[in-house]
């Protein structure tokens, strides 16, 4: 079964995908026109699809998408960048220098586990401005993963590589630009392109909180002044943007690393 | 072919470089109660221009005392010289071929083998043009720009050497650089190394575990004990050159290689040890 399915080619897939969207799609008309209420859940307050698509449209018409939007790519590019430049700049030192990796690596691993979510209050009391405080939620949600796959990418650069450099007369520095930094790209865009997506799903619930403008407190406002269909709305925005940048940090670092690609396809 | 411009840079062993001296040289290796001596007391001179084979089983230092001679393991007791001179660390007039090959995946073939160049501040052009030069010497015009994974093994070993050619070594240090490869390729790769080496007269080092290919290449075998590894035996292979494949089915040869079978194996039952890199344990 598995195999066959494996074996469609391009276009059958394509229509089995959007086969299967359309039947989730129906099945959503379904529950909530019959406003169908299972007793645990209840579909009575859920809006249709047709209702949610009115939304879309009239928030795509309208000058707000443009506020909304803005404000959230810029608070997550803002954190996002922080988070690039201290990430990489800490995890290529950690990777590098076992001295700084005992120093340094403690702190962080306690930090770690706390997600940025759990941040939100101290954020709240450690920066007067709130446009502050969700760029450094948004920071400490992508700061993690970014780090780890760098220190990750660092660490699993291949020994003999540094030790055929040094014989082919790379010194130090040589060696960390010409085989260290090369080598431990291809996890730094993995860890960049983990860190947008978290960033965006830090940034959502840290608008929510506190805001006036931004994907996630359009998507909260539209609840609390019950517009239902805009929820959906606003759910679907935040998906597709999340998705939408994580894959163009991807496609931008696979630009960079053609060598990867061909290595990969290979293996 | 135009290469006389690149023999004539290339032609170091006629100018007496390359020597080297081992004086009873020991490399202990690993820590505490694990510490071993991988490589035992080993005294060796290698006059310039010789092509020596090391030959001995699995783990038994031979891949340890390259590592040394490419300045990747101090000497824990006695010295290492190449023409007088200490051996402090890593250098381009040692160039290190390991079995596996170790081009940088980020770069193309041509800017793999302008690496030494670059390292010394040669413009690129002048880099570029000298790293056409090498991959012509070693047969492989046509493939500059493509990317290491997209050549064959033993495409990837030529690079590799023309990689090491470029820095001119004193010495070129091999370990079982073609132990990967299919008979057939390895046979033809042989036949291009011993083709190089006639035009560029470099010192080789090349440690092997194949009789056969230690009797094919060498000026001179020196076979090497299980761990600790010491030096068993010395054996002058006097074949005329150019070598073909064809003798390996002469009589001479087949002597010589009964005599290194019963060097290396004297009792059928030796549990083989893990294979050690000139980097150390774990680093194949």
């Amino acid at each position: 079964m598995a195999s066959t399915l494996n074996k469609l080619p391009g276009a059958s897939r394509l229509v089995a995908g959007l086969l299967s969207l359309a039947v989730c799609v129906v099945a959503w008309h379904w529950v909530t026109t019959r406003h169908i209420d299972l007793g645990l859940v209840t579909f009575r307050n859920v809006p249709t699809p047709a209702d949610v698509v009115a939304a879309a449209v009239d928030l795509a018409t309208s000058p707000k998408l443009g506020q909304h939007l803005g404000a959230s790519v810029g608070r997550v590019f803002a954190g996002f960048i922080g988070a690039a430049v201290a990430g990489i700049g800490l995890g290529l030192a950690i990777g590098r220098s076992r001295r700084l990796e005992h120093v340094l690596l403690p702190p962080l691993e306690v930090l770690r586990p706390i997600p940025a979510v759990a941040w939100i209050p101290l954020a709240i009391l450690m920066f007067p401005s709130s446009e502050l405080s969700m760029v450094f939620i948004t920071f400490i949600g992508a700061l993690f993963p970014i780090l780890l796959n760098t220190i990750h990418g660092v660490e699993g650069v291949d020994q003999r590589l540094v030790a055929s450099a040094r014989s082919l007369g790379a010194g130090r520095g040589r060696v960390f630009t010409e085989v260290i930094l090369p080598g431990a790209a291809p996890g730094i865009v993995t860890g960049l392109a983990i860190g947008m997506g978290t960033a965006w799903f830090c940034l959502v619930t840290a608008e929510m909180i506190s805001g006036q403008f931004g994907i996630g407190y359009y998507t909260w406002a539209s609840y609390t002044i019950q517009n239902y269909p805009e929820i959906v709305v606003g759910m679907l925005l935040i998906g597709a943007i999340g998705m939408g940048s994580s894959l163009l940090v991807k496609g931008a670092g696979n630009l960079f690393l053609p060598w990867y690609h061909l290595q990969r396809r290979k293996s | 072919m135009n290469q006389t411009s690149v023999l004539e840079r290339q032609r170091v062993g006629q100018s007496g470089a390359g020597r080297i001296d081992i004086d009873h040289l020991t490399i202990r290796l690993g820590e505490g109660v694990q510490a071993f001596d991988a490589v035992q007391d080993v005294s060796l001179s290698i006059a310039p221009g010789e092509f020596v084979c090391v030959l001995g089983p699995s783990g038994c230092g031979k891949s340890t005392l390259l590592g040394g001679l490419a300045g990747h393991w101090h000497a824990s007791s006695g010295h290492l010289r190449v023409d007088g001179a200490d051996v402090a660390g890593p250098h381009p007039d040692r160039g290190l071929v390991f079995q596996h090959h170790t081009l940088f995946p980020w770069r193309r073939v041509l800017d793999n083998v302008a690496f030494g160049l670059k390292m010394k501040g040669v413009a690129r052009r002048e880099r570029e043009a000298r790293a056409r030069e090498m991959l012509a010497l070693v047969g492989l015009e046509g493939f500059e720009s493509r990317y290491p994974v997209q050549l064959s093994g033993g495409m990837q070993q030529r690079v590799e050497i023309a990689r090491v050619l470029i820095n001119q070594p004193r010495v070129i240090l091999m370990d079982e650089p073609f132990g990967a490869l299919d008979a057939q390729t390895r046979l033809r790769m042989q036949e291009l190394l011993l083709e190089v080496w006639r035009c560029v007269g470099t010192t080789i080092v090349f440690i092997t575990h194949d009789i056969d290919e230690a009797l094919f290449l060498a000026d001179r075998i020196v076979v090497m004990s299980p761990r600790p590894g010491r030096i068993i035996d010395e054996i002058p292979v006097d074949f005329a050159r150019p070598r073909h494949a064809d003798l390996v089915t002469s009589p001479r040869f087949t002597q010589l290689k009964r005599h290194c079978l019963a060097l290396l194996h004297p009792h059928a039952n030796i549990v083989p040890l893990d294979r050690l890199s000139p980097l150390g344990p774990n680093n194949n």
